[in-house]
């Protein structure tokens, strides 16, 4: 994975926020967020004020309190627009990489005829076909029809190490903006320019096509209830103050209104939805919803392929195992020269267990007569002058050994059953047709592969292995590797028949797949996500794209998911405890004059109600620039248990949110009390 | 310790300890499964099913309770408006008190109806017995309408996926015959051996010892209503002044019975609920938050009143018995602070003192109450208001663990919130807007109050929120029998009732219908005491946030200025 970690406001992107900062305060786009809406309206009606206070009405108080009043509500709507436009800003600024990639290179088009031209990538549409050769970029998105080649993929995923890509099968799918190393390829381009799923997720962080997700509409109906309540609250006051004999202020009665609908979360709600999908693009991860990512803080079963995620690729040697009466040494040596030309990771394996140089063998001698693995005979060898040096599976072995009339060593026989019962393959060895020893393969699992299926578990989510090997050997793995079920010798329809029963139980599933047959599960699970090496239909059926091929990616899928939540929640939280300070602050300005025994009130001690008004919505203002670090970022996740979890963000955001304002609103009215 | 502090703690833990068996009782009642009481009420039972044509076994869906909830609770409150508005001429009626005015008709129908009992007018003069009798019937109905409510919310969290919800009927014929009945008839009963009248004779004519002057006295078939009135939590007095009268509520024994009486059914409620859906921790957990707020408002109640008003003690007048203004010798300070929060978290609203006379903060504390209104709460619709509350507090806390929210296995969405937003606001604004109409229109409501200034604010924001709360005890320093009290009040009570219970059993239902998904690692469990600090901190927040501002002008100014 590249590293991008880049400080959160580069010059820029902060130049380009700012701008939109004031684009954004068109009522139309506010609209569709009911509290900063609620708080334009406020701005409006206050910049009335302070143009008839210059007039000369003297019944809403002197002009300098209404104006400063003006300006730290515009300011607020403002820190507001900018949390949202930073968030913008980074998400573009990471999907321009991506892009700048792909802008503008030339592309050989093949027509009907088989005769190429070249055209501009952006003029290539869907379903024609061009070629690369080595040193092209390739100009667009699309499947290898013809031809196989080497392909440097680090422009999208950082991986320096190149890949091989070919068509047919699994891995015929090229990305727009690599290069091409070696070979020649014909491809078919498969999306239309502008609809690659980068494009569709820049346009999700442009917010063009930007959905509210259900929880976030969910969030957004409490916070309009909220907002709602405190219009009762300053609506009704009127008529109360006025039977106490206390006029109040527009000023007053806006300040108060504005500080007490939760502005703080309503100002950075959208930010932080943006942050949640650009913190998944700078894992690589193209998300094609917002709504996918959320989905994926919820996921309680995870699908996970063996080879490549929980083990490394193939098997490798472990363990010689000499029979009866055979010296080791003679044994390995049989095993080396068995395996000299086995261009197999197994075959290599072998050689490196042994640890010996392959330099040390003259291979290229008359001597050496190489047979190859064949499935008739299911075993493969070499000829030594008249040695007969054979390695193979148990019973062509056995078959191979008792046909020259000699017999299988009961010792050998228990070995391989054990070897198999601990989810090993055996490799049976010799020599002239006797049996010299067994080779023990195993599959090698993952470093630190146990601590991060701990990590899910303590997330909640449960694990589940898919593979093709017996249920012994699936067994074997899956509780070396502390994966909590499996299904061993999986078809494709295995694994939707596994998704479907999760899902009919009220769990949501998620799954990483590459292949075409794993399209159709890959549609059914909940968060289904294909590899970028994978097949088109793969990357259509799933709702993520993973651009490192990484297939424990998920894990970090999850934790985004769980982030967003997790930052919406404390926030509201944090928004909503602060209304009890300003409550503290502004209640006993508002009477104070009129009804002086409500002092006792004033529990902050703040100089005078003008300033302890202005004090209660400058912090108001200012926590939410304060605070959009935190909205990019997110809250960190800790998986020690929701309880848990519950009680730590409720002790930070919960009781924090209660004392830091009380803290804020005396320091600033100690600076304001300057001035007023 | 101090007897007066002792008799409180022993009457309430009577309560709770009552509460757990009876709560099992109740469960039972609502599976349908045995009770030992089947002997005694299946005849019965079978009866009112075959009179009424309800065939006990037929499902509803949420949709279908509420409209049969509702089509019955129209059926009374026309009867309801036509006795009253005739009482005059009906049967026993041996004092000859007169028909009501069409407006005290409606605020009293409805009163009643919605379990509210707010009574603008006085037991001895406005009502006949056969009128008392009507009260009686709907206070048992009505109790037994927020039950069955309650049954509706128990069967939906008891299947795993589900829209058949039982039958309202059902749930309504035993939540009446088979808990408040049997509860009551005991109450009844410790009543009239401890001096309650229970006839249908008229005034009695007593000689004073002073000249000997003669005194009407008036009586009645009281025992029995007043039974009623507590275990209902219906709170409607069958004498003017309430259990503060000495036929009503004659001893310290009677105070305690009454006491627990009001608190046994929706303390039982709550661990019904438990045994009713296997979740038994939940129960304490529901509990332990209601006793928590309760504690929190009772205390500072008791201490308040046993200290006694500094105005009164700086006029050189004796206060060392608390502050007795307003208040019965036979109860004392202390005691009648306790009645004053107990009839307040619950929707009761009997009084045995006059709220007006009980020390600001008191009465802060009593308006706190009603505003909350979910601290144990009323039959049934408690436990309903605080549904709401666990609702919003699921979906804020379930954010913050990084999990969309779910309560019980059912998802929370946009839709419930919707709901339980609509439900949480009502409140406020239904006493806010009142309340602010009141003061705004003071042609209608200066010369009706007791008090200028915060006092008298706060005599119309209790009225008002004592209705909203459906709790219909009053500041008392009101003259509320007239038409801008009598018609506001009825429309406030009206609204007040229905939609909370239309809103948690609509929740309710389309909860039950949803997916279950069984609990796993990551699910946030909601009966933990993490989990019930989260309800509280929504409960204050929410009832604290919304009512500061106006509790301010009321019992807060009040009390800074008088110490």
């Amino acid at each position: 994975m590249k590293s991008n970690n880049p400080s959160l406001f580069q010059k820029a992107l902060l130049k380009d926020a700012l701008k939109h900062s004031f684009i954004k305060l068109n009522p139309k786009d506010l609209f569709r967020n009911p509290v900063m809406f609620t708080v334009w309206i406020g701005t409006v009606i206050m910049l009335f004020v302070c143009l008839s206070t210059l007039f000369g009405n003297t019944s809403q108080g002197n002009l300098g309190y209404n104006i400063v009043v003006f300006v730290v509500l515009f300011l607020t709507l403002l820190f507001a627009n900018f949390a949202e436009a930073i968030a913008e800003a980074r998400g573009k600024a990471q999907a321009d990489n991506l892009r700048k990639t792909r802008e503008e290179t030339p592309a050989k088009l093949l027509d009907d005829r088989g005769e190429w031209s070249i055209v501009q990538s952006s003029s290539l549409n869907k379903g024609q076909v061009f070629f690369c050769e080595a040193g092209d970029i390739i100009p667009a998105d699309g499947e290898i029809i013809e031809g196989l080649a080497t392909i440097d993929e680090s422009a999208i995923t950082g991986e320096s190490a190149p890949v091989i890509r070919e068509s047919g099968g699994d891995k015929s799918s090229v990305t727009g903006g690599t290069k091409v190393l070696s070979d020649r390829i014909k491809v078919i381009v498969t999306t239309q320019p502008g609809e690659s799923f980068l494009d569709k997720m820049i346009a999700l962080v442009e917010g063009a096509s930007r959905q509210k997700t259900p929880n976030e509409i969910a969030l957004t109906i409490l916070l309009a209830g909220f907002t709602l309540v405190f219009i009762i609250v300053c609506v009704t006051l009127k008529p109360f103050a006025d039977y106490a004999n206390t006029p109040i202020t527009i000023a007053a009665f806006i300040s108060l209104f504005v500080c007490l609908i939760p502005t703080t979360i309503g100002g950075l709600l959208s930010a932080i939805g943006i942050a949640g999908m650009d913190r998944a693009l700078r894992a690589n991860v193209i998300t094609k919803s917002g709504k996918a990512v959320e989905t994926a803080g919820d996921i309680d079963v995870l699908l996970l392929d063996k080879t490549g995620t929980i083990t490394i690729g193939n098997r490798k040697a472990t363990s010689f195992y000499p029979a009866l009466n055979v010296n080791e040494n003679q044994f390995k040596n049989a095993a080396i020269l068995s395996s000299i030309s086995d261009e197999t990771p197994e075959g290599k394996s072998i050689i490196e267990l042994a640890n010996v140089r392959l330099s040390d063998y003259d291979i290229s001698s008359s001597q050496f007569r190489f047979i190859k693995f064949t499935a008739e005979t299911r075993c493969s060898g070499v000829d030594v002058g008249d040695t007969r040096i054979r390695k193979g599976a148990s019973d062509s072995i056995r078959n191979l050994v008792e046909k020259a009339g000699n017999t299988f060593p009961s010792e050998i026989d228990e070995k391989v059953k054990f070897i198999s019962n601990k989810g090993g393959t055996p490799l049976v060895v010799s020599v002239d047709e006797k049996v010299v020893g067994v080779i023990e393969l195993q599959d090698i699992i993952k470093p630190a592969i146990r601590e991060r299926f701990e990590r899910l578990r303590k997330m909640g989510i449960k694990t589940v292995m898919v593979t093709g090997d017996n249920p012994l050997t699936a067994k074997y793995i899956a509780e070396a590797a502390g994966v909590d079920d499996f299904i061993a010798e999986a078809k494709p329809e295995d694994k939707m028949n596994y998704i479907k029963k999760e899902q009919a139980e009220g769990r949501l599933v998620a799954m990483m797949g590459d292949g075409t047959n794993d399209a159709p599960a890959l549609a059914q699970a909940d968060v289904g996500v294909a590899m970028n090496s994978g097949t088109e239909a793969a990357k259509e059926a799933g709702n993520m794209v993973d651009l490192d091929n990484d297939p424990t990616k998920l894990i970090e899928v999850v934790e985004i998911g769980k982030q967003l939540l997790m930052t919406r929640g404390t926030l509201t939280t944090f928004s909503i405890a602060n209304d009890v300070a300003k409550y503290f602050a502004i209640i006993p300005a508002l009477f104070i004059a009129s009804i002086p025994a409500l002092q006792g009130l004033n529990v902050m001690k703040l100089h005078s109600p003008e300033s302890a008004i202005l004090s209660a919505v400058i912090f108001n203002a200012i926590i939410i620039p304060i605070l959009i670090p935190l909205a990019l970022k997110g809250v960190s996740y800790k998986p020690i248990g929701a309880s848990a979890l519950l009680r730590r963000n409720l002790f930070i955001y919960g009781l924090g949110g209660i004392i830091v304002p009380f803290i804020g609103i005396k320091l600033i009215d100690m600076l304001v009390s300057l001035f007023f | 310790m101090n007897t007066e502090i002792l008799g409180i703690i022993t009457t309430f833990l009577i309560a709770v300890a009552l509460a757990i068996p009876f709560g099992k009782y109740i469960s039972k009642v609502y599976e349908g499964s045995k009770t030992w009481l089947d002997p005694l009420f299946n005849p019965i039972e079978r009866i009112i099913f075959k009179i009424g044509g309800i065939n006990p076994l037929k499902e509803m869906t949420w949709k279908q309770h509420l409209s049969a909830l509702l089509t019955i609770n129209l059926v009374w409150f026309l009867i309801s408006m036509a006795l009253l508005m005739t009482q005059q001429w009906l049967p026993l009626n041996p004092d000859g008190n007169p028909n009501m005015s069409p407006d005290l008709a409606f605020n009293t129908s409805i009163s009643f109806l919605v379990n509210c009992d707010l009574q603008h007018y006085s037991g001895e003069t406005g009502v006949s017995y056969f009128s008392q009798i009507w009260l009686m019937f709907l206070q048992f109905v009505s109790a037994g309408t927020g039950m069955a409510a309650a049954a509706i919310l128990f069967k939906a969290f008891r299947e795993k996926s589900t829209d058949q919800l039982g039958n309202f009927y059902n749930f309504l014929v035993k939540s009446c015959l088979r808990i408040l009945l049997p509860v009551s008839f005991i109450l009844a009963l410790i009543l009239v051996f401890n001096g309650t009248p229970m006839t249908f004779e008229g005034k009695d004519t007593m000689t004073t010892l002073q000249d000997g002057h003669t005194v009407d006295v008036s009586r009645g078939p009281a025992a029995a209503f007043i039974a009623i009135k507590h275990v209902g939590t219906n709170g409607g007095g069958f004498f003017g002044s309430n259990s503060a009268h000495p036929f009503e509520n004659p001893n310290y024994l009677t105070f305690m019975v009454q006491m627990i009486g009001q608190l046994i059914i929706p303390l039982s409620m709550i661990f019904a609920f438990g045994y009713f859906i296997r979740r038994k921790k939940l129960s304490w957990m529901i509990f332990g938050v209601m006793t928590i707020g309760f504690l929190l408002l009772v205390t500072p109640n008791i201490l308040l009143e046993q200290n006694g008003n500094p105005a009164i003690t700086s006029m050189g007048v004796d206060n060392s018995l608390g502050a007795m203004e307003g208040k019965e010798v036979r109860f004392g300070a202390a005691s009648s602070g306790f009645w004053s929060i107990v009839t307040t978290v619950i929707s009761t609203g009997s009084v045995n003192a006059m709220h007006d006379s009980t020390m600001p903060l008191s009465g802060m504390n009593q308006l706190l109450a009603m505003m909350v209104n979910a601290f144990y709460g009323g039959c049934g619709v408690g436990l309903l208001n605080f549904f709401i509350f666990i609702i919003l507090a699921v979906f804020i806390s379930g954010l913050m663990v990084g999990r969309t929210p779910e309560f019980l296995g059912k998802k929370i969405e946009a839709r419930e919130m919707k709901i339980a937003m609509i439900i949480a606001l009502l409140h406020p604004f239904l006493i806010l807007t009142a309340t602010a109409l009141a003061t705004a229109f003071s042609q209608f409501t200066a010369s009706t109050l007791n008090n200028p200034g915060f006092h008298g604010f706060s005599e119309m924001l209790y009225e008002y929120t004592s209705s909203a709360a459906n709790n219909g005890s009053g500041f008392e320093g009101l003259g509320d029998n007239t038409p801008w009290w009598n018609i506001s009040t009825g429309i406030v009570l009206l609204l007040s009732r229905f939609l909370p219970i239309i809103g948690p059993v609509a929740i309710a239902g389309l909860l039950a219908s949803k997916k279950y998904i069984p609990e796993g690692a990551g699910t946030l469990k909601t009966d933990t005491s993490t989990f019930g600090l989260m309800v509280f901190a929504v409960i204050a927040i929410i009832a604290a946030l919304a009512f500061f501002p106006a509790l301010t002008l009321g019992p807060i100014a009040e009390h800074f200025s008088l110490y």
